[in-house]
């Protein structure tokens, strides 16, 4: 392993990480509700009266952070190599398996480890090492 | 408007802005912590450290509480069951993530930058989702309902 320290953003990451973290804090503290990103949009393809809104307020907020973060600064690169083909199979992969798997990387992977949740630490362990196993045979066994 | 929406709203552009701010809504960077055999950067595993910092003390905060400050109940998810669903679920989770780099929030902010392909991305995911929800609901209900986070 070697550790690309060009690329390395501690600082950022830690503040990032940090207001990521407050998200959920807030979300839990105020609205009482996990700050789950895939339970909340995936909740919306089940429409129950009265559990609509705050979810469309909620993805909004996401969609619109890009706005609000252009008022004060540039836009951060954002860098998308997969092809078409390849970003269809992962977004199908990646919306059952979370509804499935009942969490993402915000709902098992900070607010569960957060409230320290055996299912989510699991979850999170698994989709990490699936993650990792899937990076290495696209960069390294089939390229 | 109910303060519920507007706190829903705020904790949505803040994660969103957090996600900016620490590269993840970057496939990139996200794919290069997960090459551990390439070019490593660390960069995610900080930024879990960091939100899990903050969430801890948020969710000690509200242990033994029933009521959120704005008097919603709290809706602390109750399984505790390590089943199959949970495992094979994020195991598949991971493979979708490892793909492209992609895990639902970061689509949502690339999405909201103007990305045509996170918008391809969130397409695909929310088909997948769509689908989940017609399997679940096409056979009566077995096991137990899918609690979401």
């Amino acid at each position: 392993m070697t550790i690309d320290w060009a690329a390395f953003t501690p600082w950022a990451a830690l503040a990032g990480g940090a207001l990521i973290g407050l998200a959920a804090a807030m979300f839990i503290l105020l609205n009482g509700r996990i700050a789950g990103i895939s339970g909340i949009v995936g909740g919306l393809l089940n429409p129950q009266t009265g559990d609509v809104t705050w979810r469309i307020m909620f993805v909004l907020g996401m969609l619109l952070a890009p706005a609000v973060w252009l008022l004060a600064a540039d836009m951060p690169g954002i860098q998308i190599d997969a092809d078409y083909p390849l970003l269809i199979i992962a977004g199908l992969l990646v919306g059952i398996s979370t509804r499935y798997g009942a969490g993402c990387t915000s709902g098992h992977g900070v607010c569960g480890i957060s409230r320290l949740s055996p299912r989510s630490v699991i979850a999170t362990l698994a989709f990490m090492a699936t993650g990792f196993l899937t990076v290495f045979i696209m960069r390294h066994v089939l390229s | 408007m109910n303060k519920t929406f507007i706190s829903a709203f705020v904790t949505g552009l803040i994660f969103g802005i957090g996600l900016l701010v620490s590269g993840m809504a970057n496939p990139d960077k996200v794919l290069s912590f997960l090459d551990l055999a390439g070019a490593w950067d660390p960069s995610l595993a900080l930024v879990m450290a960091g939100a899990i910092a903050v969430g801890l003390i948020a969710f000690t905060l509200v242990r033994g509480r029933s009521q959120s400050l704005l008097g919603e109940p709290l809706r602390l998810p109750t399984k505790k069951a390590i089943d199959r669903r949970l495992v094979l679920g994020s195991l598949g989770f991971g493979v979708g993530w490892g793909l492209a780099g992609f895990c639902p929030g970061p689509a949502l902010v690339a999405l909201g930058a103007g990305e045509l392909k996170a918008a391809v991305f969130v397409g695909a995911m929310l088909a997948g989702m769509g689908l989940f929800e017609l399997l679940e609901h096409r056979k009566p209900t077995t096991g137990q309902p899918a609690k979401s986070h």
